[in-house]
């Protein structure tokens, strides 16, 4: 496979995400750094998902900034929550992960016989061979989910973000897909994944960011998943205050 | 029986040409809405189309001219509306063309009312088919020229962007774009159609064999193929009931539509009720 541009640090500055108002994610600064492996945890409602859609340019920001060292947004490969796609649709899995090819292939430029093979291989590499002409009708949701992973691999980004990619799925594709992950690690690529199974985080994911709207802590896993931050996290308040005054704090 | 109509008379020539023009283009543009889950956005854009006709014909009289551009011009109005409302709002886009059609088709019968005599209301709604000019013939290909044209330029990003907006979008594939060029072309077709067959009825066309495809084929390009033989053959077969039973042309079209979607739904090869009632043994593995 052809080889994308290096992986560049994503540094945060003080990035506010808010919804009518209210602050999903808030004053949070540190740095994703360039191809570093980072699992992000934290409580429901503590804006995980909505930092995610920060980093990968879908949602707005409210304050601060985002530095993406000089990638664009679509140069980032984003895997959103359980996909809320349409599993009738008549798509072949093959055809899915050839989507993958959408940023050299474009709109009308061939897709050859190299670039179908390549997607074999991405298929393959998430242990669906022989799964090429099966409609995404018939497939788990396990293999729905490696089939999304093989398109990310045809995509070939430096950056990778993926939201809660291993949620209802079974530990061997579990397995499975972390050694894709794995994969993107040693290939120097940055990944970053919102994750709520700790022990797994510990085993896999050298750096944590532990999120409570505010970061309660951010570094090596080891340090961050300790009984007090997680704690502190779980006092965050869940409900806004309808109430809140305009925040005072310098961005 | 069969051939002599065509062969006889120049006005069912001109239909059948007309409507095979129309059975080439609207369908594949149904399978998408179906894909989409708009598939009753069709009725809904029918029905905005007309003020536009209507305004068209008051403006410019009963000329083919003014009540298609008035039309197009009306029923993109509104797509581009909706568009706009729901995507600054949140608001669902089918809620918001709801919204939107209603308005006008009230819009458009108080116009029609206030402009007296000259436009026959039912004439709007059911079409003429067997009065089906050179002019509007014409028309009619053209417009399935523009879109045979528009869809295989747009086919790889319409496909990915209904699979999987977010993902096209976030790709740098665009979006929004390729919906609102979609839906102008949705508009160009009911337009075209509603000289043969009327607003209602043109709908009727693009939906019913777009429909009954998914019972014919598992990928989308055989959707596609499926549902233009299907109007294909319902254009004929409705041309030809409409004449032996002296019947009106758009509905009569429009059943034979519905008789082929009913033989899909009940004996098609893929998923039909046939298929899921038929007890074959399971295979091994």
């Amino acid at each position: 496979m052809q080889r994308s541009p290096p992986a560049p640090a994503i540094i945060l500055e003080g990035l506010t995400v808010a919804y009518d108002r209210h602050p999903a994610v808030h004053h949070v600064s540190g740095t994703f750094g360039a191809g570093s492996l980072t699992a992000i945890v934290g409580p429901n409602g503590a804006g995980k998902t909505s930092l995610l859609r920060a980093v990968t340019g879908e949602a707005r920001i409210d304050g601060g900034r985002i530095d993406r060292g000089g990638i664009a947004a679509s140069d980032i490969a984003y895997l959103p929550q359980q996909a809320a796609l349409d599993r009738s649709f008549p798509i072949s899995a093959l055809e899915v992960v050839m989507m993958g090819h959408w940023r050299r292939a474009g709109l009308f430029r061939r897709i050859g016989g190299a670039m179908r093979r390549e997607a074999e291989a991405a298929l393959a590499a998430v242990g669906l061979t022989g799964f090429e002409t099966r409609q995404i009708a018939s497939l788990s949701a396990g293999q729905f989910q490696r089939v999304l992973f093989a398109r990310m691999l045809l995509q070939d980004c430096p950056v990778i973000v993926l939201d809660e990619p291993f949620t209802a799925i079974d530990a061997r594709t579990t397995a499975d897909l972390l050694r894709v992950v794995a994969r993107w690690h040693g290939e120097g690529r940055s990944v970053i994944a919102v994750l709520h199974d700790h022990d797994l985080v510990r085993t896999h994911f050298p750096e944590t960011l532990l999120l409570a709207r505010e970061a309660i802590a951010w570094g090596p896993t080891a340090e961050v998943l300790v009984p007090a931050n997680a704690l502190r996290a779980r006092m965050m308040a869940e409900a806004w205050a309808d109430d809140a005054e305009i925040c005072a704090r310098a961005a | 029986m069969l051939l002599d109509p065509f062969l006889d008379y120049a006005f069912m020539r001109r239909a059948l040409v007309g409507c095979l023009a129309l059975s080439l283009a609207a369908p594949p543009l149904g399978v998408f809405l179906v894909l989409r889950r708009l598939s009753l956005i069709g009725d809904a854009l029918g029905h905005a189309i007309l003020p536009g006709v209507a305004l068209g014909a008051m403006v410019g009289g009963l000329s083919l001219v003014a009540m298609s551009v008035g039309g197009v011009l009306a029923g993109l109005a509104i797509v581009v509306a909706a568009g706009l409302a729901s995507r600054g709002t949140g608001l669902r886009e089918d809620a918001s063309l709801a919204g939107f059609y209603l308005v006008a088709l009230a819009l458009g019968v108080v116009l029609v009312s206030m402009s007296g005599s000259g436009v026959d209301l039912l004439d709007l709604l059911f079409g003429a088919a067997l009065g089906v000019d050179d002019g509007a013939l014409l028309f009619m290909a053209s417009v399935t020229t523009v879109t045979l044209v528009a869809l295989a330029l747009m086919w790889r990003p319409l496909v990915a962007e209904t699979f999987d907006p977010g993902f096209l979008r976030h790709a740098g594939g665009g979006g929004a774009a390729w919906h609102l060029a979609f839906l102008a072309l949705v508009v160009l077709n009911l337009v075209a159609a509603f000289h043969a067959l009327g607003t209602l009825m043109a709908v009727g066309l693009m939906m019913l064999p777009a429909t009954g495809a998914r019972f014919w084929s598992g990928s989308v390009g055989g959707q596609v193929v499926a549902a233009v033989l299907a109007a294909s053959a319902a254009s004929v077969a409705g041309l030809l009931v409409s004449f032996h039973a002296d019947l009106p042309t758009g509905p009569a079209i429009v059943l034979a539509a519905g008789a082929i979607w009913a033989l899909g739904l009940a004996a098609g090869p893929q998923g039909s009720l046939l298929r899921r009632w038929a007890r074959r043994p399971h295979l091994a593995g």
